[in-house]
């Protein structure tokens, strides 16, 4: 058994120089900016930019995009923020106000959808191929933000993951409405919450398993 | 007394700063510095010596392990009590796991269930044994007398009654065989 002055001195013998961090800003705006430039240049390739232009002239859905985009956004922030021992819990409500708007004009546009169609607003529209886009447009992605995140060697890995994961789910969704139809049904709006779920619980599970391996 | 809290704390903030830049010397002096804080941090939590030894240990080896995430601007000592509760917690919560699984053994729990484990508290009852050896016939007699309760090796016994090695092991094996059921009967009319 090792006492705490020999444990002092083996440290301290340890004492490499280390890499400080950059403020958590800094670094949630550079992961973000790169993500944006990934996703604008896979954009402009396939050339659904124009398409988007015009889509973005409906409230609606200019609502929703935005809203959808902050979510992200802002669930990245507050990871890279709750990642740092000393930083605030509350962090971890950034992303509610967003989130609860993007649900709400999603909710919106399936009433919406349901009122003109009738019955029909409830089918399943193409939400399987929503599906598999949110799940694997989520991998990369999700990986990219755990390696950034993983820097910083989380006190508490569960809290830091489960809104990076929401994070990353709300960036998939974001990119998601370039190539998604208009008209969104509540079955499609139930699939991307289970989407969006199963990337939080993915990326939350792999890395805690992950950091917990590293302690 | 705030006033030396703080100046305490710009200088472990200075000492940091110097440690992430590698300068050994100002780590050390760090650390031993804030060990008897965390020290008090732990008696707060936890009542055994060793438990608050144990943590302020997993405290400095955490502080080691993520000293970059220290930023030099903001003060010291929240980063180092944000370090030191969620380690305190982890090793409360990881005993309270296991004594929410386990039971510490106590002397009546070293036992088994069945009975026939526990006759440690009956006394041998030699004189029903020296009983049961005498009605044995001669030669398993001698030869349990001897091996059993003398203790004397095959060779002595051997030479001693002129018996072969193998007789000899042959009459105890019958011996023993034939005393366990004479006790056992005995036993049972018990």
């Amino acid at each position: 058994m090792i006492t705490t002055p020999q444990l002092i001195a083996s440290l301290a013998a340890d004492a490499k120089p280390v890499r400080r961090l950059r403020p958590p800003l800094a670094r949630a705006g550079l992961w973000l900016g790169a993500f944006v430039a990934i996703v604008a240049a896979v954009t402009w390739a396939t050339g659904s930019w124009p398409l988007m232009i015009e889509r973005l002239k409906l409230t609606r859905f200019a609502v929703e995009m935005t809203a959808t985009l902050l979510t992200g956004i802002a669930a990245v922030v507050a990871a890279f923020y709750l990642s740092l021992p000393d930083r605030s819990r509350f962090w971890m409500l950034l992303p509610l106000p967003p989130l609860v708007l993007w649900l709400a004009s999603s909710g919106y546009g399936c009433y919406e959808n349901w009122i003109t169609e009738g019955p029909q607003g409830w089918r399943l529209g193409r939400s399987s191929d929503c599906f598999i886009f949110i799940l694997t447009m989520s991998i990369p992605v999700g990986v990219a933000l755990y390696l950034a995140l993983r820097r910083a060697l989380p006190l508490d890995p569960l809290r830091v993951m489960a809104v990076g994961g929401l994070g990353v789910a709300a960036l998939a969704a974001t990119a998601l409405q370039f190539y998604h139809p208009f008209d969104v049904t509540i079955i499609d709006l139930a699939v991307h919450v289970t989407a969006v779920l199963i990337v939080i619980g993915c990326v939350t599970l792999g890395g805690r398993w992950d950091l917990a391996r590293l302690r | 007394m705030s006033d030396a809290h703080g100046r305490g704390e710009d200088e472990w903030a200075g000492l940091m700063a110097r440690a992430q830049e590698g300068d050994a010397a100002a780590y050390r002096h760090l650390l031993a510095a804030i060990a008897p804080y965390l020290r008090r941090l732990a008696g707060r939590y936890h009542r055994v010596p060793q438990d608050v030894e144990d943590s302020v240990q997993d405290i400095l080896l955490t502080v080691h392990a993520i000293r970059h995430t220290y930023d030099p601007k903001r003060p010291f000592k929240p980063w180092l009590v944000a370090i030191g509760r969620r380690r305190i917690f982890d090793r409360l919560r990881g005993q309270g796991r296991i004594r929410a699984r386990e039971t510490f053994l106590s002397p009546e729990h070293e036992t088994f269930a069945a009975p026939e484990a526990n006759l440690y508290e009956a006394e041998p009852d030699a004189a029903a044994l020296r009983e049961a050896v005498a009605r044995l016939p001669e030669a398993q007699r001698r030869a349990v007398t001897m091996l059993k309760i003398e203790e004397k090796s095959l060779k002595e016994v051997s030479a001693a009654t002129g018996m072969s090695i193998v007789a000899l092991k042959v009459s105890t094996h019958r011996a023993v065989k034939t005393l366990r059921k004479l006790l056992d009967r005995k036993g049972k009319k018990i």
